[in-house]
């Protein structure tokens, strides 16, 4: 068992797959399977952000989902500081937990409407037991809010009297309640204004810094994952097809999805955007309860080879930490 | 180029349980034959409430259009009477309209083949199986593929970006004028959305369609439009050609938008500059400029003069802004 926290690695997922059921008839039997995650491996060094991009449907947040255990993954291992949580007991997974946050991607259905701010904040603490008597649960509330960039004064307050950036605020003062070293941030900006989501960005980098702490950045949005993250993975129907630092990505990806996915995002400079490259993709997702054959981007891909549709390519390293799946990289 | 519409101060507004709602506040703007415009802004800065009230399409009460005009080939829709068949004729007919809810804006008890061909069986006056021929071609057109067998579907068979694309061969199926997307890509995802407007862009300059494109989406107007309106609080705040107010942005919203946002191709490392503050709320606003709390180049004058007229400080380039931004901020660094 690789102890890889001496590595320097605080999260290690290996061959992560999950499965759903799909149940049918009376006896609930089992017809067939959704495969949303389907064999993803990845570690996270402490302090860094590894950022989880694709789009809907390609599994990035139930990769989030399994890593805090909220679904008991069909196969596979996580290492969390160097130890595999999906052996614990319920008993001692708890006290991990406190060490993992979540921020969620909608602020208007993430927080609970009846209670108020400074509770929502604080109802971490007392179920973890981090803080003794009334003070000392007020004073790290307090301290909370000033973290995240919000008036303490406001404490009192619902939610529905936040705005959406404010809430989002709220959603990461409750994250941090409890000193984690891991925080899952899944689409924590998609929901905002494009004015707003420039804050919310920055406040989680200082946060960062100031914390130390590590982030799985989980989001559709390639520029705002390349911005934010120290590397990059992107996925296509539940597997990771490359995963590089953010400057190869964008210089010289390899992939042909990540290809298609970065001449798809449009650059906000029209100079730039009249001598760009277009690469259209043809057809659409398959579904995750019947992925293709071999490689799982074969049939959308210009370059397919008799070889993509037999044999699935594994995620190597070519070199300069670049790792990537496919048959056309030697 | 001719001038297809133009709309002249137009004005919008709600009155809600809070109060009166300004939604759209003297906005005027041209679209040109053949021309592909952007229209940019955040939520709730006007830009939908100004395309449905351009097609009469904004609900009264609670809403109503209290000043303004809009000439549309030389002639004020908003002169027409309401529901007539003057209206209607123009409705769907020589403008018409994609909206950002491709799930929402097709009936969903009814066939493709009736969505489509009703409108070409009220506008053109064609019969039940010309109109279906029609479909079909139009359906092959957009890229469905098998359209001869799928004519018969309904919505819920087919995913988001079908349906959108369903929603381009309704538009364009009567040869429109004009057509108004309101966040046509917004629902779908990155590579579909590149997908379809490079589709959209094909169709409109293969039916001779001048496009507005409704987004709050900075490179999608970089891509398409050659020229833009920024929009705030119920105002264009800023127009001109998409190259100029890229490379020259005037107004500090403009500035601070492009300051705020990741770029795919930016250095890393870089800090971004958010825009201070909140989006103004709209009831009760005072009559100064709306940015003025968020500007980090206030001067006096902005708060005790009211908002500043649109005016000309280049070359078909706009703004409505009492620092005169130019020399001081280059936009983009």
């Amino acid at each position: 068992m690789g102890s890889t926290e001496q590595d320097g690695f605080l999260l290690e997922v290996r061959s992560l797959k999950m499965y759903f059921p799909v149940l049918r008839g009376l006896l609930k039997r089992k017809v067939a399977e959704v495969k949303a995650v389907d064999g993803v491996s990845f570690k996270v060094r402490r302090g860094e952000t590894l950022g989880l991009v694709g789009e809907s449907g390609c599994g990035k947040t139930t990769t989030g989902r399994c890593v805090l255990r909220l679904w008991e993954p069909t196969a596979g291992e996580i290492f969390f500081e160097g130890q595999n949580i999906l052996e614990l007991p319920y008993r001692k997974m708890r006290p991990l937990r406190r060490k993992m946050g979540l921020i969620f991607q909608d602020p208007y259905g993430s927080l609970n409407p009846r209670m108020n701010a400074g509770n929502i904040v604080g109802e971490p603490l007392i179920i973890h037991g981090m803080v003794k008597g009334k003070g000392e649960y007020h004073d790290r509330v307090e301290e909370l809010f000033r973290i995240a960039g919000l008036d303490p004064s406001m404490m009192d307050r619902v939610p529905h009297e936040f705005s959406g950036g404010q809430r989002q605020r709220i959603g990461i003062a409750c994250a941090l309640a409890c000193n984690p070293a891991l925080i899952i941030c899944d689409e924590p900006i998609s929901a905002l204004d494009v004015s707003i989501q420039a804050q919310i960005i920055n406040l989680l980098e200082d946060i960062q810094d100031k914390l130390g702490l590590t982030y799985l950045f989980i989001a559709h949005d390639l520029s705002v994952v390349r911005h934010i993250s120290e590397r990059v993975a992107v996925m296509y129907l539940g597997h990771i097809v490359e995963m590089t630092d953010p400057d190869s990505l964008y210089q010289n990806p390899l992939h042909p999805y990540t290809q298609a996915l970065l001449s798809a995002v449009p650059i906000a400079d029209p100079f730039l955007e009249e001598k760009r490259e277009r690469i259209l993709l043809k057809g659409e997702v398959p579904s995750p309860l019947n992925p293709p054959s071999g490689c799982v981007f074969h049939l959308r891909c210009a370059y397919a080879m008799q070889e993509c549709s037999q044999v699935a390519p594994q995620l190597r390293d070519i070199g300069g930490a670049h790792e990537v799946a496919c048959h056309l990289v030697k | 180029m001719t001038v297809l519409l133009e709309v002249k101060n137009l004005k919008t507004q709600f009155n809600t349980e809070a109060g009166l709602v300004k939604a759209v506040d003297g906005i005027s703007y041209e679209v040109y034959e053949q021309e592909i415009v952007g229209l940019v802004g955040e939520s709730g800065c006007g830009k939908s409430v100004s395309q449905l009230s351009v097609m009469q399409l904004i609900p009264t009460p609670p809403g109503k259009i209290v000043e303004g005009e809009v000439l549309f080939e030389g002639k004020d829709l908003l002169k027409l009477p309401e529901n007539g068949a003057e209206i209607r004729a123009i409705r769907g007919g020589k403008i018409a309209m994609i909206f950002q809810e491709p799930m929402t804006s097709l009936n969903p008890v009814m066939s493709i083949n009736q969505q489509i061909s009703e409108m070409m069986q009220i506008h053109q006056g064609l019969t039940a199986s010309e109109a279906r021929k029609r479909s079909i071609e139009l359906l092959a057109e957009v890229g469905i593929p098998a359209a001869e067998s799928r004519i018969d579907d309904y919505p819920h068979q087919f995913s988001g970006g079908m349906r959108q694309r369903v929603m381009i061969a309704m538009g364009l199926s009567c040869n429109p004028k004009l057509l108004i997307a309101d966040e046509p890509t917004t629902a779908l995802d990155v590579t579909t959305q590149a997908v379809l407007l490079e589709l959209m862009k094909d169709m409109v300059e293969r039916f001779n369609t001048a496009l507005v494109i409704v987004t709050h989406n900075l490179g999608v107007v970089a891509r398409y439009a050659t020229r833009i309106y920024v929009m705030y609080a119920g105002r264009v705040v800023e127009s001109g050609k998409t190259k100029d107010i890229f490379s020259q942005p005037l107004h500090p919203y403009t500035i601070g938008l492009l300051k705020c946002i990741p770029r795919l191709d930016e250095v890393r490392g870089r800090r971004l500059v958010p825009i201070k503050g909140l989006p103004p709320n709209l009831v009760r606003m005072p009559p100064r400029c709306a940015f003025f709390p968020r500007c980090p180049y206030r001067i006096d004058r902005c708060h005790k003069e009211p908002w500043p007229p649109l005016s000309r400080v280049r070359a078909e380039h706009d703004v409505s802004c009492f620092v005169h931004m130019e020399g001081k901020v280059s936009g983009l660094n």
